[in-house]
């Protein structure tokens, strides 16, 4: 979700191919998932009223889904980056500490 | 926040019907291609293309269903179609969904209307502001007998000062006659001490109530009148405040008006209903100089300091007690070991009937239970019928939990209608209902069939739904799914589980209904008892006429006040009595002496001393005082065992004498050996009724037969009747024996003593036949609740003996048919069947019996006349419950020997 977020913050109004295939390429190809599972994703972001989407012309002037992220959306992505931050500097502390740093 | 509003869009989409299929299906589309295109760009052929991006999409429908569900609510959905397909299962099989919905109606309706009755009676709180707050003061001397004596105004006092207490007061109820409207009339009236209305912590709606420091020491003249009687007699007159009415011809100004939904706290409906009151100082005339020996006989009531709980409470009142015992010797004795004890006022007032309405909840707890169970037991049936349903669903991959779900709705479904319908029925039937609980249940009126009562109702049906659906849709969604679709093919039955659990609940209908019997058998024993028991009087063809002479404060304008002046009027009112038409007997008595005509709290006992006797004032011993003109014994029909009754030569200047019950002579003439020594020409001096009593000594001229005129469930109360010539007494009784009108009567007595004297109110006439069937009345309700609640269960079960044992029949056709085929006797067929009713009604009624034992131990209290072991109406109970059980399985069983065994083996 924070990823879905993420790109549509980066690269303005997207497609949902057009998110997956940014993921894809930011994460090389360790992160393997049915890009189809974006889609009931990408709707329940929509209810919860952090994107908002409407039909357009995708890049060969076909009928596609774009997606835009709100100012709640922003927001909680803001709030969302800070969270996992933290969590992410806990855990990278766990696993730099040695047993002789502890008191 | 952001939750709240992805459900509120999905809620709105669901509501709306809003689908968005189309929308998923071209977001896909537009995915694949654009992917195919990047793939054949990167050198893939066409087909390879498309197929590389499918698999990178995964699968279309798996995702589809996922869009699809977060749009709606999956699990309303979900439902919105069990509900819809479990109806359609209810229509297919009507007849099914019929008596399944009848059974539950019928279990829920009963337990719905007892729970009514326990609503307003039991779980309401008084409809005063805090009132757990409230409590009732209860002075015991347990040393000499002496229950509920009442305080005495220093006792009162010391009370309010204590600390514990916001407020205190003592209440006398009683009725006065009100004079000044056309027909004189009686109203129901209570004496209190100022502070009363304090303490029920309720304000007039008009004017004001008593000041609660007012210290005027005898009655205030001042009176607070209900909405009702404002209305009645004064025609709601907007000026009433300031008014003056008369009381027992006594002038007193009405300073307020209660609220129309005041009502009034009390034990019985009389005095909940009470139209007036009148605030006294009990310490000044009419009452006696405040001694702490001179204890009326008033109920006490408190409000406790608030955040003080009732244990607390009595903690501190114990130790006051216990203080106001060493600062006042002489006045508690030892032996007398005076105590206070504190009774939450809600308590006070259901009091008695607590014990019957939990004994009737449990009884119709019972009856839903075993409705249920029969419930439970036609879908186990069922589920066997649709064992093959379920395998199909299940092989073509619905999960258990979605069938146990789907399964468990219709089983609520059928639950929750049949309690609606049982509510329904019983919201119809609500007025015709009420007139059979007997009007002594307190708080009668409180009784509503409200929402209250109907989200009880729903509450209860889903309980059940679901506790006895549960199982079924468990065992019937639990299939081994190769066997049984091979199986259900031939037409043989499934889980052997479910045919083992069916047996079970039998027995287990048959138990609770072994153990519903067996009360209401021996409810009925006791009843029957006390029904038939020799009341040591005769009350047919008896009515009594109730009237009151005024009782004002001041003695000097009380034209009744002596003996002799009061016995002109009686002997004069006799006399015309005997002239109306049919009228063979007439006597006269106080209120207290209308056999069993008023509920044992309000028995009047005095104290009294016998001659020779040390002990002194506080602790006397009680006795129950009946005043009586000397016809009363004979036209009752007492006998007399030992000296006289009254005669004409008793009156005011004669020596005093009374006439005692041979339960008095046990108690308080035991005699050397126990026995009894002869009382006649005892002396005893009877104590302050009121301050009235003559300081004279009582002479006991005879004895005569115990007569349960108390209680007629109690023949062993002492009691001891007075002349009324010698005593006066304001609340009279005129007994008529003959064959008279009970409802022209009233109006010919008012006749006959209005032209003695005008001033005069008559009111109720009531045949002693009628007194004693609404004394038993509370018994009888219960009685017949739980005879009724027997029955149906016994037919329940009944007809869950008959499906199972025709269920096992069924399945064992087979067998049977083998048998018979094979040589066996018809008769051993039947013989075979029958022995499994039996077998079932056996192990049934060992259950029950057991359980019965428990319940009838608990009950003990509630019965008279017979053991709670009663081995006859165990014995008996029993024999029925048996006889039924294989009366039941008979018609499956006559099924069975009549079986061809060709067909059946040919339709396997």
């Amino acid at each position: 979700m924070l990823m879905v977020l993420k790109t549509l913050d980066v690269l303005g109004p997207q497609h949902g191919y057009g998110i997956a295939r940014r993921i894809e390429q930011i994460s090389g190809d360790i992160l393997a998932l049915n890009q189809g599972t974006l889609y009931p994703l990408l709707l329940k972001l929509e209810h919860e009223g952090s994107i908002v989407s409407q039909w357009g012309a995708s890049e060969n002037n076909r009928r596609a889904r774009f997606y835009r992220l709100t100012v709640p959306g922003r927001k909680q992505l803001q709030t969302e980056t800070r969270e996992w931050e933290q969590t992410a500097a806990i855990i990278a502390r766990f696993f730099e500490a040695k047993a002789e740093d502890l008191p | 926040m952001r939750f709240m509003r992805r459900f509120f869009i999905r809620l709105s989409n669901f509501t709306a019907g809003r689908r968005a299929d189309q929308r998923i299906q071209e977001e896909m589309a537009e995915h694949l291609a654009l992917q195919t295109e990047e793939n054949l760009r990167a050198g893939m052929s066409p087909a390879e293309a498309r197929r590389q991006a499918a698999l990178k999409l995964g699968a279309a429908e798996a995702i589809r269903e996922q869009h699809n569900a977060e749009q709606g609510l999956p699990l309303a959905e979900n439902l919105l179609l069990d509900i819809r397909y479990a109806l359609r299962m209810l229509h297919r099989s009507p007849g099914f969904s019929l008596i399944a919905i009848a059974t539950m109606a019928l279990g829920v309706g009963a337990t719905t209307a007892i729970y009514s009755v326990i609503d307003a009676t039991l779980l309401h709180p008084l409809p005063y502001p805090h009132p757990s707050e409230l409590v009732r003061i209860e002075a015991n001397l347990p040393g000499v007998g002496g229950h509920d004596t009442g305080l005495s105004i220093p006792e009162l006092r010391d009370l309010q000062n204590s600390g514990i207490f916001q407020y205190a007061s003592l209440a006398f109820f009683g009725t006065n006659d009100l004079t000044g409207s056309a027909q004189p009339t009686s109203v129901v009236s209570k004496s209190v001490s100022p502070g009363y209305f304090a303490v029920l912590g309720v304000d007039a709606a008009l004017g004001r109530t008593f000041d609660p420091h007012d210290a005027t020491p005898g009655f205030n003249l001042e009176v607070v009148i209900s909405d009702g009687l404002w209305k009645r007699a004064f025609g709601a007159d907007p000026h009433i405040l300031g008014k003056s009415l008369r009381l027992d011809n006594d002038v007193y100004r009405v300073v307020g008006v209660m609220p129309a939904t005041f009502r009034d706290q009390g034990q019985t409906s009389e005095q909940r209903s009470t139209d007036l009151w009148a605030a006294c100082g009990f310490y000044g005339d009419p009452a006696p100089p405040p001694m702490r020996a001179t204890r009326f006989p008033f109920e006490t009531i408190a409000r406790l300091e608030p955040g003080l709980s009732p244990e607390a409470a009595q903690g501190r009142l114990d130790a006051l007690v216990a203080s106001l015992k060493k600062q006042y010797p002489a006045d508690y004795p030892s032996q007398g070991a005076w105590t206070l004890h504190l009774t939450p006022l809600a308590e006070t007032i259901v009091g008695n009937v607590r014990q019957s309405l939990i004994l009737l909840f449990g009884a119709v707890g019972l009856v839903l239970l075993i409705s249920s169970v029969n419930v439970a037991n036609l879908l186990l049936a069922r589920a066997s019928a649709r064992g093959r349903e379920m395998a199909v669903r299940q092989a073509l991959g619905a999960a258990r939990t979605r069938l146990i779900r789907q399964l468990l709705t219709e089983s609520l479904l059928l639950f929750v209608l049949g309690g609606i319908t049982g509510f329904a029925v019983l919201f119809c039937a609500r007025k015709f209902l009420l007139q059979f609980i007997p009007e002594s249940l307190p708080r009668l009126n409180d009784i509503s069939v409200s929402w209250g009562v109907l989200a009880f109702a729903i509450v209860v049906s889903v309980a059940a739904g679901t506790i006895f659906g549960l199982a079924p849709a468990w065992l019937t969604s639990r299939l081994d799914l190769t066997t049984t679709l091979r199986q259900e093919s031939r037409g043989s039955n499934g889980s052997r589980r479910r045919s083992r659990l069916r047996p079970v609940l039998v027995i287990g209908e048959l138990a609770l209904s072994l153990v519903l019997m067996v009360a209401a058998g021996l409810l009925l024993r006791s009843f029957w008892d006390l029904y038939k028991v020799q009341p040591g009087f005769n009350p047919t063809r008896v009515v009594a006429v109730e009237t009151s002479l005024p009782n004002p404060n001041d003695p000097n304008t009380d034209i009744y006040h002596t003996a002799t002046q009061e016995a002109v009027l009686l002997r004069e009112v006799l006399r015309r009595n005997r002239t109306i038409p049919g009228v063979e007997e007439t006597a006269v008595g106080d209120w207290g002496t209308i056999p069993l005509g008023h509920s044992q709290n309000d028995r009047r006992t005095t104290p009294f001393v016998r001659e020779g006797e040390q002990v002194r004032s506080s602790q006397p011993s009680l006795i129950d005082t009946l005043t009586v003109s000397p016809e009363y014994f004979h036209l009752l029909g007492m006998t007399l065992l030992r000296g006289r009754l009254f005669a004409d030569q008793d009156h005011e200047d004669t020596p005093l004498v009374a006439v005692i019950n041979q339960a008095a002579v046990r108690m308080y003439w035991p005699g050397k050996d126990g026995k009894g020594e002869d009382p006649v020409g005892k002396r005893v001096h009877l104590l302050g009724r009121l301050g009235r009593a003559r300081p004279d000594w009582t002479t006991i001229v005879g004895v005569i037969a115990d007569a349960r005129t108390e209680s007629l469930a109690d023949d062993g109360i002492p009691q001891m009747y007075l002349d009324i010539y010698q005593r006066p007494a304001k609340f009279l009784a005129f007994y008529l024996r003959g064959q008279v009108d009970p409802a022209a009567i009233a109006a010919q007595v008012r006749t006959q003593i209005q032209s003695v004297d005008a001033q005069l109110p008559v009111f109720r006439a009531e045949t002693l036949d009628d007194v004693l069937s609404s004394s038993l009345s509370v018994r009888r309700f219960s009685m017949e609740m739980v005879a009724l609640f027997a029955a149906t269960a016994l037919l329940l079960a009944a007809l869950g003996i008959y499906g199972t044992i025709s269920f096992l029949v069924n399945e064992q056709s087979r067998e049977i048919a083998i048998r018979l085929a094979l040589g066996a006797q018809r008769r051993d067929i039947l013989r075979m069947v029958l022995r499994q009713g039996f077998t079932l009604a056996a192990a049934g009624a060992g259950i029950g019996l057991v359980g019965a034992l428990i319940v009838s131990h608990l009950m003990a209290g509630l019965l008279y006349g017979v053991s709670p072991y009663d081995l006859s109406t165990f014995a008996g109970v029993t024999a029925v419950l048996t006889a039924v059980a294989i009366a039941a399985s008979y018609v499956p069983a006559l099924r069975a020997m009549r079986l061809d065994p060709i067909t059946t083996l040919h339709a396997e």
